[in-house]
């Protein structure tokens, strides 16, 4: 196994975590983010397509879930950054008897809110929720979401049938939107018990009814932070903004060459601006005319521009997946994404101009951020 | 009875860094023989099997040099002496 290098934050460093195919790995820089050190490979050979960071109740905990093709996989988590991980001798994700179901893959694991510091979210293939009270010790299947009379009918995308998007709501405690590929978006307006579909406005092209109650395949969405009922979407076919937490869905594929793309990102404050990467088509997953683009807008989706400063923008046939981009919290923001070939690539300024962070890695699956 | 159990390389941590784990108790089949193994090594069933309690699909078990796939699976009858051998499949990517 190839030898692992550590990283040692400072308070107010941002990390980048980075999964792959073959492992995770952990950037470091200063508030500066002009200069990169790397942390990694951990859990080498196995895929990590979740990764996230809890900084609540006074924690630097990196949380992963590594999936190996042979041994399957679980949540493993470090509070030193990555020098040491946790491997609990029974996996600690598991569907409970009587589901007859078996975990296929972690897709996601994303922290509560800051006041309930002991929640954290797991979304996984087959499409399920799980919830942990306890910090991460244990955890538990949502059953409301799992019982689901609509759940037999969803079908699996390219990925899986995966539950890929958690978002609690920043003031609404009880509120939780998750989205499926391919069901589309679920909210639960109780904490979990009930749950509905919410997919007004968002197409399914591949249907033959193109609004249905569910079904979409939605790739990705986000919420601002600073104003809850802004959300963003990017679809398979389609970018929507929604303006009331996404009960109701608005076109907003303005002057981008596609509306065909995996990954979008929010301000972490002003939520007119997102950030996404559009790709062809779904026959040729590439960015258009083999450029890698980045657009922005900075008007709720009234326009888009294209952000190519120090992004190749000739022979560069690249696919940017739903969580291999994402922002910091910091002013200007930073935002970063990686891509199937391997580039990871960072801007400190909003996007106005990027660099090359890493380059060689495994194909890239995650990205995730945080400011310690 | 008496079964012997090989475990692969990326599970030994798991099983104590023992290569060979020897276990003791009545088992007709490898299914029967499984959880002494967990006994001693709890740790290593979450790798072999999923929650369904079906052998991971890229995990090989070998009994006396036949895989298990072709001889009834987890039902595979066993002798006492037998040698057990957990191995992950050729695949990757």
């Amino acid at each position: 196994m190839p030898e692992s290098h550590h990283v040692a934050p400072r308070a107010g460093d941002v990390l980048v975590l980075v999964g792959t195919t073959k492992g995770a790995f952990v950037f470091r820089a200063d508030a500066t983010r002009g200069t990169w050190e790397r942390g990694g490979p951990y859990f080498a050979g196995s895929a990590v397509n979740a990764l996230g960071y809890d900084g609540r109740a006074g924690r630097t905990r990196l949380w992963a879930g590594p999936q190996s093709m042979h041994w399957g996989g679980l949540l493993r988590s470090s509070d030193d950054f990555g020098r040491t991980w946790t491997n609990p001798e029974e996996g600690n994700v598991k569907f409970p008897a009587g589901t007859d179901a078996a975990l296929k893959q972690i897709w996601q694991i994303s922290p509560g809110r800051a006041d309930e510091p002991d929640t954290l979210y797991c979304g996984v293939e087959p499409a399920a929720l799980f919830v942990s009270k306890d910090a991460g010790a244990t955890w538990s299947l949502e059953e409301g979401l799992w019982n689901h009379p609509q759940r037999p009918k969803w079908e699996p995308g390219g990925g899986g049938l995966c539950l890929h998007t958690i978002l609690p709501d920043p003031e609404e405690r009880a509120r939780i939107r998750v989205a499926v590929s391919t069901a589309g978006m679920y909210v639960t307006e109780d904490g979990g018990t009930s749950w509905r579909p919410s997919n007004q406005g968002v197409r399914a092209q591949f249907l033959p009814e193109p609004y249905p109650e569910f079904g979409q395949c939605v790739h990705k969405v986000v919420q601002s932070k600073a104003r809850p009922e802004r959300m963003f979407l990017q679809n398979h076919w389609g970018l929507y903004r929604s303006d009331d937490r996404g009960e109701t869905w608005t076109d907003v594929a303005n002057g981008v060459p596609s509306d065909f793309g995996f990954p979008i990102s929010i301000h972490p404050r002003d939520p007119d601006s997102a950030w996404i990467i559009p790709l062809e088509s779904d026959e040729f997953r590439c960015t258009p005319e083999g450029k890698l683009r980045v657009y922005r807008t900075r008007d709720a989706g009234a326009s888009w521009q294209a952000m190519t400063n120090g992004l190749p923008q000739a022979d560069a046939f690249e696919t940017v997946l739903r969580d291999a981009m994402a922002g910091d919290s910091l002013d200007p923001a930073g935002i970063y994404f990686g891509t199937r070939s391997g580039k990871l690539f960072g801007s400190a300024d909003e996007g106005e101009s990027w660099t090359a962070i890493a380059d060689g890695l495994p194909p890239i699956v995650a990205v995730k951020t945080a400011v310690v | 009875m008496a079964f012997a159990f090989m475990i692969p390389g990326p599970l030994r941590e798991l099983a104590g860094n023992r290569s060979e784990v020897h276990v003791e108790g009545s088992a007709s089949s490898v299914g029967e023989a499984l959880p002494l193994l967990w006994a001693t090594c709890p740790a290593v069933r979450d790798r072999v099997l999923t929650e369904r309690g079906e052998v991971r699909p890229h995990i090989h078990i070998f009994v006396d040099g036949e895989s298990i796939r072709d001889a009834g699976g987890l039902a595979t009858p066993l002798r006492d002496g037998a040698q057990i051998f957990i191995l992950p499949a050729v695949s990757g990517g």
